[in-house]
């Protein structure tokens, strides 16, 4: 396909693009249009459970998504490299030209994601992937009652009719 | 270009967002109603007969209710996030082939809007805009769950793009094009790519599902911890572009993935009917829409099935299963083409 035929079609996703930005303003018109508007300092203060808000939520927050970020940044560009070898290797007609095609761009194909595979292990054994894990805690009561009472307790099996209406 | 030709494609274009509003506005009562059938339960049946009026009365809720923006929020980019969000959901679907050429008076049709030649690259890159959406909205609430909601979203779905991407990979190396019709044309009758791209499907499903933050993967805005998310701070109608822009991505979606892997408007024995060319291509559509709305119905019935993952499993799932998978998947499709190749 030439270069014009793609303009135009590129104009046909404007098309809907232009539909998309026209249903979104009208939408927010008719909802001015439409809505009440008593706004109240209460109405206007920042949701948190019912509490006082605390101070403003432009804060710093956990630096591991940005390393997340920076490591897809990294990933998505040798990506982006892929995708044209992908439409041209194993296609029929290199392939007749010459038959190490194939074995050569699959072997030049395996160095590239090697490397993408060396930096995935590096980032993986570096310990960039972690998360921190909850550390679940078993609350601890003192009570005169011993634990194996409880444990009986759970075990004890209790035989539900079925078919009963509810 | 002549008038004819622009009335056509702004007609194709309007039918078309029609139908995507009107498959999203029903597909949140189909969710209610799915939701209804799994917990034995009724489901919304007041409006209208079986509640098919439901969708209606809460679009017409969304517009009588009061917008609040609240005092500390930066208000150009609080209005800005549902919008960007529901915009990129529109426009995502304008590649997809719905169908055949039609002939009507001698003119031929495409339905689809746009056959752009890097077609799926296209729908990649509006989809990774989709992010923009709640990320600004969930920063400009200056609410500490609506930015935590943000950053998980944000996060979340870069992770998964990389998984994603390369599964597309493994399946452009079969079709060898990245233009959306040809992709569909390549599997007519029984040959769909899902018979070649198994592992490769069930990746991109994967990663669709995380794109769209459905359940399991509904971390940015999981109720039982943030509230509402992102969109904690939203009411009225921005809070109807954010819902509705979840549910366009899942046709979207639902329309991608049948495209790529489910044959598209593809359905055995087509061309052994002896039915004219402009019944077969709406036929042909009818079908389309019958899988997508199978994986519409797939996407409920996996909301109701699957607990939500905690945050560093849903890392893990991303980061140390897709992507060694989808790279494997790639070694693997590349192995055994030329395997094919020298050999058979």
């Amino acid at each position: 396909m030439d270069d014009v035929a793609q303009t135009t079609e590129f104009g046909k996703v404007l098309l809907i693009g232009i539909c998309g930005t026209l249903l979104v303003l009208f939408t927010l018109w008719l909802g001015k249009l439409i809505a009440p508007a008593k706004p109240s300092k209460e109405k206007l203060s920042t949701y948190e459970c019912g509490e006082e808000p605390q101070g403003t939520a432009w804060i710093q927050f956990n630096a591991r998504f940005y390393l997340i970020a920076l490591v897809f940044l990294l990933f998505d560009v040798e990506m982006v490299f892929i995708f044209p070898w992908a439409t041209v290797f194993g296609q029929p007609s290199l392939l007749a030209m010459d038959n190490r095609w194939g074995v050569f761009t699959l072997l030049e194909m395996f160095t590239f994601i090697g490397i993408l595979l060396i930096g995935l292990v590096y980032v993986w054994k570096n310990g960039d992937l972690e998360w921190i894990k909850p550390k679940p805690q078993k609350p601890t009561v003192s009570v005169n009652i011993p634990a194996s009472a409880y444990d009986k307790l759970n075990k004890e099996v209790h035989i539900v009719k079925s078919g009963g209406v509810l | 270009m002549e008038l004819a030709f622009i009335i056509e494609k702004f007609a194709l274009v309007i039918l078309i967002f029609v139908v995507t509003l009107v498959i999203a506005m029903y597909s949140t009562l189909a969710e209610r109603k799915v939701a209804g059938f799994m917990q034995d339960r009724y489901g919304p049946d007041r409006a209208g007969p079986f509640g098919m009026l439901q969708p209606l009365c809460d679009g017409g809720k969304f517009f009588f209710k009061e917008e609040i923006i609240p005092a500390g929020a930066h208000k150009a980019l609080f209005i800005l996030g549902p919008t960007i969000a529901i915009i990129t959901a529109c426009i995502s679907s304008a590649v997809i082939p719905w169908g055949r050429d039609l002939t009507i008076a001698g003119r031929v049709v495409p339905l689809q809007v746009a056959d752009i030649n890097v077609g799926i690259l296209y729908v990649f890159g509006v989809v990774a805009l989709g992010v923009y959406g709640i990320m600004l909205g969930g920063w400009a609430s200056n609410n500490k769950f609506s930015l935590m909601g943000a950053v998980r979203a944000a996060s979340q779905s870069i992770s998964y793009e990389i998984a994603m991407g390369l599964s597309i990979i493994a399946m452009l190396m079969v079709t060898q094009t990245l233009s959306l019709r040809e992709i569909v044309e390549q599997q007519a009758g029984f040959n769909w790519n899902i018979w070649v791209q198994p592992l490769g499907f069930l990746i991109f499903c994967t990663c669709a599902f995380a794109e769209c933050n459905r359940v399991p993967f509904d971390l940015p805005e999981c109720e039982t911890e943030l509230i509402g998310g992102y969109h904690t701070e939203y009411s009225s109608m921005k809070l109807g572009l954010y819902m509705f822009s979840e549910y366009i991505n899942m046709f979207v979606s639902s329309a991608v993935m049948v495209t790529l892997y489910f044959g598209g408007y593809n359905f055995p024995f087509i061309d052994s009917l002896g039915l004219s060319p402009n019944l077969l291509a709406i036929l042909g559509m009818v079908i389309f829409f019958l899988k997508i709305f199978a994986f519409i119905f797939f996407f409920m019935w996996i909301r109701w099935t699957l607990p939500r993952f905690r945050y560093d499993q849903l890392m893990n799932l991303g980061w140390k299963m897709l992507i060694p998978l989808s790279i494997a998947n790639i070694v693997l499709t590349g192995v055994i083409t030329i395997v094919k190749d020298t050999f058979f």
